[in-house]
């Protein structure tokens, strides 16, 4: 997908080039430029620690995912890199400015797509762009162009003059991105973009993430959406009770937690006993009356396992990240 | 975090930029946007007043301090519109702006702080009084009942009688729950004000005990004195009173309300 204009291309061809315009592919990210930082970052809401001491990076050009059970602390995170919630604790950088000591211009690089829609319903969707774009001090022709641009980017134009009510849940997902990008900001913060979204709307952002983050936007991303966070991040950061108990690339964290397979075979006492003589080296796991086995061993072994115990229904499978998620997370329910 | 500590801390003056007037403007192309309808009340309710209380229930009303009943209650009528306009504005419509609509939330993502956010509602709100109470002496103007030329500053006084009314309504809205708990602020504040500013009889009339209330604790009582001084064109001791009570006032809740928002707002 290219975009068509003029001025969005620009802005994207002068972010530093960790990416091959060219040939809209990733190069290797050997400059590991550190563009978000946090120190022991703490965030204490009366008697709830929603963010307990955490530490990471997010490097320049990359999409970086944060994963998560509700209430694991994500989006609290999200709030105190754009600076709409102070810290409890710590410190957290953004392209070496302090969140609490610049706010203002942090906020002006960049762009911020929350979970719970707050386009203003008082406005049609293009005056929801230029007005926003007011409060970042853009020129009213600037605001109207970029605007015009990223509803063609979001397929968003014939839907132009409407009132924000009349557009459908997908389209007002799209028209938060497209609010998002009226900064031309370098870092995008999208907290569950594609949540409640059908999938045609879901891959339309899907490839608008990607795109942008061929152009060199460095990409934030919280998901409930395993197959959403493969597909889209470079490296993920696992959260739960506001700790980060896990990172890495999504195909390392598989490889390590779940390995290359699964089998899953219908669930009886006497195949449970088999595959416990059998399988000494791999985790079991019975859900809804399916045992699903879990090795870090290489290939092969379950083959060699049904040839030798045919069973009906059993399937191997590729191991995915929901199957890391849901080790990592454990099954209970949070809320 | 000790008492004291706190008490200062919520009348910390706010750091403002020019961004509050960013705020306002967006308040502004909304109110544009539907102007026949946001004209059409302040039009309409003083004719309505002056038909019924000053014609009809005048004419059995003896002179009040030398005034007709329909001159008495005129300036009160525009007094009244500037409380009104600002304190249903930063109250219903504020909190709906900050609770239902999140636009609050929308605009401090960008480099506008929350604080320009408030201000800049409160001072939409002292402008929606500015343009209400101009409509309402239109209309006085029509009925033949303004006698000085010092009525011209009265919108002047209704930015900053609306300013002072658009605060002490913000700090509602930090304190409200929910939409509902606006009733209370309503009924208990201004309904009773509406009624006993000198709006409708003289505060000489009241019990001593409800006039040292009037006069020392209730904004619309200076609001009405002033309104009614500049369109009777009567200078007396008691306007220097009021302007120095407003004045003084209004900075205070100003401050005080942007504090209260900002605790409510920034977790």
């Amino acid at each position: 997908m290219r975009v068509r204009a003029q001025s969005l291309r620009e802005f994207f061809l002068k972010q530093p080039a960790i990416v091959d315009i060219a040939q809209g592919r990733i190069l290797p990210m050997t400059a590991t430029e550190i563009l978000i930082q946090a120190k022991n970052l703490t965030k204490k809401y009366d008697n709830f620690l929603a963010v307990d001491n955490i530490d990471f990076e997010v490097f320049k050009g990359e999409c970086c995912g944060f994963l998560g059970p509700n209430g694991a602390g994500k989006t609290t995170t999200i709030r105190m890199i754009h600076c709409v919630s102070p810290l409890t604790n710590g410190q957290l950088s953004v392209a070496g400015m302090n969140v609490s000591a610049s706010p203002r211009e942090i906020k002006c690089m960049v762009g911020v797509a929350p979970q719970e829609n707050n386009l203003d319903p008082d406005f049609t969707v293009l005056q929801n762009l230029v007005v926003y774009a007011r409060y970042f001090d853009i020129p009213k022709s600037t605001a109207l162009e970029r605007a015009d641009e990223l509803l063609k980017f979001l397929q968003l134009q014939e839907k132009r003059d409407v009132i924000i009510d009349q557009l459908s849940t997908g389209m007002k997902r799209r028209l938060i991105l497209a609010r998002a990008l009226i900064n031309e900001p370098q870092i995008l913060l999208l907290d569950e973009p594609t949540t409640g979204l059908d999938p045609q709307a879901r891959h339309l952002i899907w490839d608008r993430i990607i795109n942008l983050k061929k152009r060199g936007v460095t990409i934030i991303l919280t998901t409930h959406y395993m197959d959403e966070a493969a597909e889209l991040c470079d490296r993920t950061l696992v959260m739960d009770y506001g700790k980060i108990i896990e990172q890495g690339t999504p195909p390392d964290l598989i490889k390590k937690h779940v390995g290359d397979e699964v089998l899953e075979i219908d669930y009886n006492d006497e195949t449970m006993a088999t595959l416990r003589k059998t399988l000494p080296d791999t985790r079991l796991e019975v859900i809804s009356d399916r045992i699903r086995v879990f090795t870090t061993q290489p290939h092969g072994i379950f083959e060699n396992y049904l040839k030798n115990h045919p069973a009906k229904g059993a399937t191997i499978r590729n191991a995915n990240l929901e199957d890391v998620f849901l080790k990592l997370t454990g099954r209970g329910l949070r809320e | 975090m000790t008492e004291t500590d706190n008490i200062t801390s919520y009348l910390q003056p706010p750091k403002l930029t020019y961004r509050v007037w960013k705020v306002w403007l967006r308040n502004w192309n909304v109110f544009m946007k539907t102007y026949k309808v946001n004209f059409f009340p302040p039009l309409l309710e003083p004719i309505l007043y002056l038909l019924a209380l000053g014609l009809g229930l005048g004419t059995i009303v003896q002179e009040i301090e030398g005034m007709t009943y329909i001159q008495f209650i005129a300036p009160a009528l525009v007094a009244i519109s500037i409380m009104n306009s600002s304190f249903f504005e930063c109250t219903y419509a504020s909190f709906v702006r900050m609770y239902y609509q999140k636009t609050f939330d929308a605009i401090i993502t960008t480099p506008v702080n929350i604080e320009e956010v408030i201000a800049g509602e409160l001072l939409w709100g002292a402008t929606r009084s500015l343009i209400s109470s101009a409509i309402v002496l239109a209309v006085v103007a029509a009925f033949g009942l303004i006698t000085s030329p010092l009525a011209i500053l009265v919108p002047a006084l209704a930015f900053i009688g609306g300013l002072m009314f658009a605060s002490m309504a913000m700090c509602f809205t930090a304190i409200a729950p929910n939409i509902d708990f606006f009733n209370y602020p309503a009924f208990l504040f201004i309904t009773p004000m509406f009624l006993i500013s000198g709006t409708f009889f003289p505060v000489t009339q009241l019990p001593y005990a409800a006039q040292v209330i009037a006069l020392g604790v209730l904004p619309l009582t200076q609001t009405v004195n002033l309104t009614r001084g500049l369109i009777m064109g009567r200078l007396e001791t008691i306007l220097l009173y009021s302007l120095i009570w407003i004045v003084s006032v209004t900075p205070v809740f100003f401050i005080l309300s942007i504090n209260l928002m900002k605790r409510k707002l920034i977790k």
